[in-house]
């Protein structure tokens, strides 16, 4: 049994948490309105009954991930990501295809994505990895450690493919080796080995892409080459996010999600729902929501009491960021489609869930700021 | 180090979330306007029910035209980009190139639907139905054709409608018009193009992307074309296409108490209804290059001596002005030496002695020099341009311009030709050669005028539609006079149009030729054979249709000419039965004999 500490309650960070459930909660409500059916005769999906369930299950979990020491993140990250490999590996076999990606994997009636885990396992074993190196060690990361820490799980995820995490995990391998002071010998090195490996690796990996994926990539340069039709995503999402105006349409108002016009409504671009129904200044609201959450885990991170915790923090920081980036940066025609959903906001339990577990892990870091504890 | 990079690391985060307000200001308060409009667009469909055309009838009531209605398939512009123009040709049925040609027209504007196809078959559109969730935009619409009844008969009056061209477009009357649209290209369905158009329906309706109708926002209905009742006879039409046979030329009656026009034949014909749906570019083609010139209106374009038909005007000049004492008789020996010239007499042995009364029946030519030299040039001219010869008559059969002929005089001939005007020019202007030309049209007006007693009318295509635009104040006596001679052109044994004489009325007229010149060198074959003219009126005391027939390279006006408008004349009187029958039979009779006085 887990004694809880009456110390865990009075420094419990609350702020974080409640501006995840805000964002959650709006999330559901905007999940509601994209997919109302246009006409009263038909039926509602059930996509927000499911989200709210999702809800309370994540906000479970994110509590007992909180009632954990993350010391115990420490001592099983790498178990966790030798599990994080191995699943990656049997999807690669016996994954459940959807839109043409191999992500899901079924146990009974559940079905989940590994790499939503995987990105968590990632983040705790870089940072225990890199809390173990010395600052004189740094520069020696060794060729193993970049191919197993970096190279593998690169080739396992853009094999599936899942473009999304793939871009996560280097943007989070260049982020967490900075913080920690990577030798400007070292950034040259692999700047130059990557510039002579790109036609070799850039032909291996535009290969790999399913013609969705070329698309999206060819669409962002050039909106009008576009047989998907992803250019027309963009420009609807644009179009949505426009005529939102400066005070929005109003809840339920909105007319681009309804009629079917935006695609992927209440996952990739459920910010363009919200945005058409509260215009500008809701946009602005939600994107200050977001902000302190980013300050709040940077300050996380830089209160942490140890090295593990201060990584950890600053990696998940980073991954919600870029999610954040990515998404809202994708609906704002700004950047290239990537499928990667609105952190907290978007329609999908697994991903709302991680992000409830990794929220829960960064609570559990501040949370415990003032205990003296040393890995 | 760590603590260090981390703070840097929240200046990243304000920059970026900076970058994506700026981003956000961009699209919701600079182009908001813009996209507001677009997303309103997305969401309604304004589709435009076409309006049932009005329909031409003829004068008896009988309609020439039928709307027929008929499936296009078209596509919302915003849509297609990036749109799989490889099957959607497939599906459609059309070539790649043509399917992109009308995609990227320059002149297609976002939310107006383009028309990809036009005239489907019920296996095409459950084809496309069944495909259409692959292309968001793409619906099937019914639009309204014409088919044209009687087809090439009374082509070059009812004309036909065509897709609307660009210059049309820029017209600001026009302007609002989907770049496919049909709107009448010719004749009638051209002049009377606003009034048979009617007013468009419009059904809003909200859409989703795949163009699936959910709701009905708005319905107006479409508002139905005037009907117009044409003046022409198609009676009489048919008949005359029949008469003409493979013959080119052309055929004009006018009613001469009104000006409205009873028929107006142009052969050869078209058949408009090769354009409804839009022709193509190789049969228009086709068409224009056509040696026989289907697309040529004879009526009013050609232009010709009107030959010995021109009589009528050098003898009402002659008796208007009192030249001539009406029993002096010339002695014809089949020409005349003036100078070193002959003008000889179309009856190579001469007619001997004749008076006014035979020199009109008989046609003689040497009488006819007697009275120009009498006349002078100028005296002529004066009664030619008060009939209306050698100006427009005003007839609109857009977009064909109509030919004004020629009637010379001395200040012209020194003008244009820069030499007097001699004796000789009198001559032959005395009989309808020379510098002279006129067009059927001109010819049945002039002879409508004279039929009637002098009454200008404007010529006009619509039914019970009259415009006075003048009176020839002309002496009875002359009427009388040259009314009995022409009826001696058809009727007296040696008239020179036998061919017309009718047993339903009694028909007056004037025989002519036009000499085509090739024919003095020598030259023979149909390209040189003259081209012959007859003008006609009936009944002769009370006229109700005059006629002028132009038969191109026909020869003789007497046996060519004559019968086709004898046709057309009895083809007008068997269509106005049942107005005889209705009254006392007798009455008939009466006229018809009072007729033969």
């Amino acid at each position: 049994m887990v004694k809880i500490d009456r110390r865990l309650i009075k420094n419990f960070d609350w702020i974080t948490f409640s501006l995840i459930m805000s964002l959650a909660i709006i999330g559901i409500m905007t999940i509601y309105s994209a997919t109302r059916p246009p006409l009263g005769s038909e039926e509602h999906p059930d996509f927000y009954l499911k989200q709210i369930l999702w809800l309370f299950i994540s906000t479970g979990v994110l509590f007992v991930i909180v009632s954990f020491d993350y010391i115990w993140f420490y001592r099983l990250s790498y178990p966790l990501y030798g599990l994080g490999i191995l699943l990656l590996l049997i999807v690669l076999f016996i994954g459940r295809t959807s839109m043409g990606a191999q992500r899901w994997l079924s146990i009974g009636p559940i079905s989940f994505q590994p790499s939503e885990f995987f990105r968590i396992f990632f983040i705790l074993v870089f940072s225990s990895y890199l809390t173990n190196m010395s600052r004189n060690y740094v520069d020696k990361i060794s060729i193993k450690n970049l191919f197993l820490f970096g190279i593998l799980p690169l080739i396992l995820l853009i094999k599936q493919p899942d473009l999304g995490t793939a871009i996560l995990l280097m943007s989070l391998f260049v982020v967490l080796s900075l913080s920690k002071g990577i030798s400007k010998k070292i950034i040259t090195a692999i700047v130059i080995i990557s510039l002579i490996s790109i036609p070799f690796l850039g032909h291996i990996f535009w290969e790999g892409l399913k013609d969705y994926q070329k698309n999206r990539l060819t669409a962002f340069i050039d909106p009008d080459v576009d047989p998907a039709g992803i250019g027309y995503h963009i420009n609807q999402s644009k179009v949505s996010i426009g005529s939102g105006g400066f005070f929005g349409k109003g809840y339920l108002k909105g007319t681009q999600g309804p009629l079917r016009f935006l695609p992927e409504k209440h996952t990739d671009f459920i910010f363009s729902v919200f945005a058409e129904e509260w215009g500008f200044i809701g946009s602005i609201v939600l994107l200050g929501i977001y902000l302190v959450l980013f300050l709040r885990g940077l300050d996380t991170a830089i209160k942490a009491k140890d090295e593990f915790g201060r990584l950890t923090a600053l990696g998940i920081t980073c991954m919600f960021f870029i999610y954040f980036c990515v998404n809202i940066g994708m609906t704002l025609g700004i950047m290239p489609v990537v499928g990667v959903p609105l952190p907290f906001m978007s329609y999908g339990g697994t991903a709302l869930l991680s992000n409830f577990a990794a929220a829960g892990i960064l609570i559990s870091i501040r949370t415990r700021r003032f205990e003296l504890f040393y890995p | 180090m760590i603590v260090k990079r981390i703070q840097l690391g929240s200046y990243i985060i304000i920059g970026i979330l900076l970058i994506l307000c700026f981003r956000l200001w961009q699209l919701q308060i600079l182009d908001s306007d813009k996209y507001k409009r677009l997303s309103e667009d997305n969401r309604l469909r304004i589709l435009k029910t076409p309006a049932p055309r009005g329909i031409i009838y003829d004068r008896n009531g009988t309609p020439l035209v039928k709307n027929i209605p008929f499936f296009s398939v078209s596509i919302t512009t915003d849509n297609f980009k990036g749109i799989d123009i490889d099957s959607l040709s497939a599906i459609l049925g059309l070539s790649k190139k043509e399917v992109e040609e009308k995609l990227y027209r320059k002149d297609n504007s976002p939310f107006v639907p383009v028309k990809l196809k036009q005239g489907l078959t019920f296996e095409e559109i459950a084809r496309i139905e069944a495909r259409r969730s692959d292309f968001p935009g793409l619906f099937v619409e019914t639009d309204v054709g014409r088919e044209y009844l009687f087809g090439k008969v009374g082509a070059h009056i009812i004309g036909y409608l065509g897709k609307i061209t660009s210059s049309q477009l820029n017209n600001p009357e026009l302007r609002h018009f989907p770049p496919d649209a049909l709107i009448g290209q010719w004749g009638v369905e051209a002049l009377f193009d606003s009034q048979l158009r009617g007013i468009p329906g419009e059904r809003i309706i909200e859409v989703d992307a795949l163009g699936r109708e959910l709701r009905k926002i708005q319905e107006r209905p479409p508002v139905k074309g005037t009907d117009i009742n044409l003046s022409i006879d198609i009676n009489i039409q048919k008949a005359v296409e029949d008469a003409f046979g493979d013959k080119a030329g052309a055929l004009v009656a006018i009613k001469p108490d009104s000006g409205e026009i009873l028929a107006l034949e142009s052969l050869p014909s078209f058949d408009p209804n090769v354009f409804s749906m839009g022709i193509t570019a190789n049969a228009w083609k086709s068409l224009m290059e056509d040696k026989k010139k289907p697309m040529l209106n004879r009526a009013i374009q050609s232009q010709y001596p009107p030959g010995s038909t021109f009589k009528i005007i050098t003898a009402i000049a002659a008796l208007e002005e009192g030249v001539i004492n009406l029993d002096a008789k010339v002695n014809c020996t089949g020409g005349i030496n003036y100078g070193r010239w002959t003008f000889g007499c179309w009856k190579k042995g001469g007619h001997g002695l004749v008076d006014f009364h035979r020199a009109i029946v008989e046609s003689c030519d040497v009488y006819f020099y007697e009275l120009g030299k009498r006349l002078g040039i100028d005296r002529i001219y004066k009664y030619a341009t008060a009939f209306g010869l050698g100006k427009e008559t005003g007839i609109d059969l857009m977009p064909v311009k109509e030919k004004r002929g020629l009637i010379p005089n001395t200040e012209w001939k020194k003008q244009k030709k820069h030499l007097p005007w001699y004796l000789g020019d009198t001559f032959i202007s005395s009989i309808g050669q020379g510098f002279i030309t006129a067009t059927p049209m001109q010819m049945a007006l002039m002879t409508a005028t004279f039929a009637n007693g002098g009454k200008i009318y404007k010529p006009s295509l619509i039914k019970n539609n009259q415009s006075l635009q003048g009176i020839i104040p002309l002496r009875q006596e002359t009427i009388k006079i040259i009314k009995e001679a022409l009826s001696g052109v058809v009727n007296e044994p040696n008239g020179t149009a036998q061919g017309a004489k009718s047993f339903l009325t009694v028909v007056a007229g004037k025989t002519g030729t036009a000499q085509v010149v090739g024919k003095k060198k020598g030259l023979s074959g149909e390209r040189f054979t003259d081209h012959a003219w007859f003008v006609a009126f009936a009944p002769v005391d009370r006229p109700e249709i005059a006629i002028s027939v132009f038969v191109e390279h026909g020869g003789s006006g007497g046996a060519v000419a004559a019968p086709i408008a004898k046709r057309a004349i009895e083809a007008y009187l068997k269509g106005q039965k049942p107005r005889v029958t209705s009254q006392d039979p007798r009455s008939r009779n009466q006229e018809l004999q009072h007729g033969e006085n």
